[in-house]
């Protein structure tokens, strides 16, 4: 650890060069190879779409509150349903965290200067900004109406909608989460500052080598079949329309190849943050370090084998589907395994009760209900029941929203200080926390009620089952509560880029290379690379107590 | 209006005899998650406040591995969800497993809306009509996009497909009417395609058949297939024997066919539909691509009638192994079968309650082997 002395003749506001003042032009911010800097572009990216799919999903249960709509005629909701699909999966849950603080953290933690491919990293984020400005033309030349599932034959054959743009779009950001996982994989093999051992690497690491494997692996497979459909509805090349001679099941099949592990390049990463908030914030080490890395690369493998868990009621055969469903069992055990591992690791912590430790809370509470719930769905009799329903709508935004939203919203509060050097309000924070926890509950166990009494989902309107209303405004007025939670955080953070008061290199008393930089990092990462002689969360609660208590509070410069 | 919007309905009602079955297993589940998920909540929230800083409580010697504990949350939790797995599956087996005599009612899907054809030939729109204690299988095909054909109180769904059939089987328990959903996103009006489920008893099923027949002047599935054999000229080639135009359809339904390139395929349903649609794909023995294709030009429907028809024409000369490959589900209703008397209706057919209602009809082709769930095609 390098100390910086302050030098008193210094002028207090001149600040150091870091990676944020150093090049103020556009042009040093548009060409940047640094991965600090793409992260932040990539940050400013996935906020607005964001924001895009959370409008969306406001338009969504509003038109929900009545059985016959509130606002939208059917074809706008179909359009409003799918852009929030589209954009919240492709454009904000895939790249979320991986993009911003994947690209920001890992060589950090890892003690490198950058990612082993710098202007990959930078054209990633090209694809993914020209896939997500070719999906909003998309919306604004018209719309989609295919569902973010773009099911064959409706897709190829019967939409008149913007199909083709919707489907290139995808496809650029599928490139874009490909380079990526291309990157962290090269970065993490070859990059590791001398000493940082596989076995030191920090989970967050851990967790982002096993979702790099599945974009490499699993995203040519979705790119491969969008472009098929694009095709068939281009050109009329028969592959899954039975008119022309294919077979829409396959589609299916490619289809959910890719997306059901599209779901753990989703939630992995969210896992990664929770590991790292669990351990920071308890002062200990996360408890089962070996299995908790380990269950990550189980999830990546056996969530290849899962697929056909969507497909019980195609029309694939029964057998198939009940060798799916035992794998799916079997992919269960290993979050299991990581909840167990993260409750554990508090036992005997020293727990602060910070902004970020609420949203591992709120993750483990969420996640848990999220993953629980998968065993309806999992298993094939009850499945029959729910698939399509609002209960499948609820378990599916418990894992995404209750496990990588909440994860993402963690990141942030917790990495916040390092990357712009400023602290935030812990209160407004815990405040925020306390209403996407309650507001998202308002929200979605409702609708696992609604579902199980058989709500179809991607309905506009559902007059056919007026008694379901209830539930739906439940749903509507608990949204409003998240959406009140999620916009907190846009204010108060952003007043604390101009406002709050610095950082020091490490205002948390965290562990981990990235909190011995300074805050924000200098734009080589260290002055020095350091040579790793500790294990990963060396916490000792005698030592620490002794040597840093204290200090975890100040706001000295270490 | 306000007084129904604040009703929270906790269970949809059990209308069909795999609804105790499903919810038991939905219960049990939803224990086993009740239970597990206050386990971690209730452990997070003593640990945290308890943990919390400041609290004067021994953190020396914590504990960063232990083998034993993890094997026990880990082979806990398999053990339970193993046994769910098993629970399940035969469930699910169950539900996809026609009982032999159950009677066959033909779905077509299309955007949006839902066609019903009943055995006699009565049909409806957007809403189904069941007798209560009897095994129904429906058979289902899409017009064009993918639908789905779901049941809530029943606890049913499956996905109706174009280009193939595919079937779904319930046995209503209870008089009432229920919700029938689209619960496939198939376009604009995809909320608005559904209807009703009605089940009724034996009797008033008769009677209502009888009625809607009466209204509508109906022709059986056979006589509709006849005519529109008769309207498209199909007798110009086929005729009651083979000519050098086209070969005779007497009798071919559940036979083995050879074709034209040195193959053997059986005439069941799907081979039928396809010949119709498709001729050229295969050719029959002998016989070039003469017959036009009447893809896009004729209705799923037509091409059941037809088949039925087809299925008619001749049908002394039946063979008996139709009605085993009729029933050709897997493994689990091969078991089963013994069954010696040909059974091939399609729709409808139960030759029995035709005859019951002294309106013997020819018999119609079995759909059975068209739901070949175990061949995944």
């Amino acid at each position: 650890m390098s100390k910086t002395l302050i030098q008193p003749r210094e002028i207090p506001e001149q600040e150091e060069l870091n990676y944020l003042n150093n090049g103020t032009s556009l042009k040093s911010w548009l060409l940047t190879g640094d991965h600090k800097r793409i992260a932040v572009l990539y940050l400013i990216g996935i906020s607005f779409f964001f924001f895009i799919g959370s409008i969306a999903a406001g338009l969504i249960r509003l038109q929900l509150m009545r059985p016959t709509g509130v606002l939208l005629e059917n074809d706008t909701y179909n359009k409003v349903f799918t852009a929030h699909g589209i954009v919240m999966i492709f454009f904000f849950l895939v790249p979320s965290i991986p993009a911003v603080f994947g690209n920001f953290f890992i060589p950090l933690m890892i003690g490198a200067r950058d990612l082993a491919f710098p202007r990959l990293n930078l054209l990633s984020w090209y694809v993914y900004m020209l896939g997500g400005v070719m999906f909003l033309a998309a919306m604004l030349g018209g719309g989609v109406d295919t569902g973010w599932t773009f099911y064959v034959p409706l897709s190829s054959m019967y939409s008149n909608t913007n199909v083709s743009l919707a489907i290139l779009a995808a496809f650029m950001a599928g490139m874009s989460s490909i380079l990526t996982g291309v990157n962290f994989i090269a970065t993490i093999h070859k990059m590791r500052a001398p000493g940082m051992t596989w076995g030191r690497l920090p989970l967050f690491v851990w967790a982002h080598y096993a979702t790099s494997i599945i974009m490499v692996l699993g995203t040519p497979v979705v790119a491969i079949t969008l472009v098929l459909v694009l095709f068939e509805r281009t050109f009329k090349i028969g592959i899954f329309s039975p008119e022309l001679g294919g077979d829409p099941v396959l589609f299916q099949h490619m289809f959910w190849f890719y997306s059901h592990p599209a779901v753990y390049i989703m939630v992995l990463p969210g896992m990664g943050v929770q590991s790292e908030l669990i351990a920071n914030f308890c002062r200990k080490k996360v408890f089962g370090y070996h299995f908790i890395a380990i269950s990550s690369l189980a999830i990546a493998a056996l969530g290849f084998l899962v697929w056909g868990h969507h497909m019980y009621v195609s029309s694939q055969s029964m057998y198939q589907s009940t060798v799916f469903s035992l794998l799916s069992f079997l992919v269960a055990i290993p979050s299991a395994i990581k909840i167990f591992n993260w409750s554990a690791t508090i036992y005997k912590g020293d727990v602060r009760l910070q902004t970020p430790m609420y949203y591992a809370l709120a993750f483990m509470g969420l996640f848990t209900i999220g993953g629980l719930t998968g065993l309806y769905l999992a298993s094939i009799a009850t499945d029959v029941h729910l698939t399509a329903t609002y209960f499948v709508v609820a378990h599916f935004h418990y894992v995404m929203v209750g496990g990588a939203l909440t994860a993402y919203l963690g990141a942030i509060h917790y990495w916040w200080p390092k990357m712009f050097g400023r602290l935030y309000s812990d209160s407004l924070g815990k405040v925020s926390a306390l209403l996407v926890f309650v507001g998202f509950n308002l929200t979605f166990m409702p609708q696992f009620i609604v579902g199980w009494l058989g709500m179809p989902r991607r309905y506009s309107v559902y007059y056919l089952a007026p008694e379901f209303q209830a539930y739906h405004i439940m749903s509507t007025l608990g949204s409003t509560v998240l959406g009140i939670g999620l916009f907190m955080p846009l204010c108060y953070l952003t007043y604390s880029l101009f406002k709050g008061p610095r950082a020091s290199a490490n205002p948390w008393g965290a562990h981990g290379l990235e909190w011995l930089t300074s805050s924000p990092p200098v734009t080589e990462n260290f002055k020095q690379i350091p040579i790793v002689t500790d294990e990963v969360y060396d916490f000792d609660y005698e030592r620490d107590h002794r040597e840093h208590a204290e200090e975890a509070d100040s706001e000295e410069v270490e | 209006m306000n007084s129904t919007i604040w009703n929270f309905p906790l269970a949809p009602d059990q209308a069909s005899t795999y609804a105790g079955p499903h919810d038991a297993l939905f219960y049990t589940i939803t224990a086993l998650t009740v239970l597990f998920t206050l386990i971690v909540f209730i452990a997070v929230i003593f640990l945290t406040v308890r943990y919390r800083r400041g609290t004067k409580v021994n953190r020396l010697d914590p504990v960063h591995e232990h083998l034993a504990l993890e094997l026990t949350w880990s082979i806990i939790p398999l053990i339970l969800a193993l046994g769910i797995f098993f629970w399940s599956t035969k469930n699910f087996i169950d539900v996809r497993t026609p009982p032999k005599d159950a009677m066959d009612i033909f779905v077509m899907g299309k955007q949006w809306m839902w066609h019903v054809q009943h055995p006699n030939g009565v049909r409806e729109n957007n809403s189904l009509h069941v007798p209560v204690g009897r095994p129904v299988r429906l058979i289902m095909i899409s017009q064009d996009v993918i639908h789905a054909f779901y049941i809530p109180e029943f606890r049913v769904q499956y996905m109706v497909v174009p280009g193939r059939y595919t079937y779904e089987w319930f046995q209503a328990t209870k008089p009432g009417t229920y919700h029938l959903f689209c619960n496939m996103y198939c376009g604009t009006q995809h909320a608005e395609m559904g209807g009703t489920v009605t089940a009724m008893s034996e009797r008033d099923y008769a009677q209502w058949l009888q009625n809607q027949g009466e209204s509508v002047g109906q022709l059986s599935s056979v006589e509709r297939g006849a005519l529109e054999f008769d309207q498209m000229k199909c007798n110009n080639c086929h005729t009651d024997h083979d000519t050098e135009r086209g070969p005779s359809l007497n009798g071919i339904a559940g036979t083995m066919r050879k074709m034209s390139n040195g193959s053997t395929v059986k005439a069941d349903l799907v081979y039928l539909r396809e010949s119709i649609l498709r001729p050229w794909d295969r050719l029959t023995a002998g016989y070039g691509p003469a017959m036009p294709m009447y893809q896009g030009e004729i209705s799923e429907e037509d091409v059941v009638s037809l088949i039925d028809y087809v299925a008619s024409l001749g049908s002394a000369q039946l063979k008996p192994q139709m009605a085993s490959d009729s029933r050709n589900l897997g493994t689990v209703s091969q078991k089963v079968r013994k069954e010696k008397q040909p059974r091939m209706a399609v729709g409808a057919l139960g030759s029995e309650e035709e005859k019951s209602m002294g309106n013997p009809k020819p018999r119609a082709l079995a759909v059975g082997s068209l739901a070949d769930d175990g061949k995944g095609r």
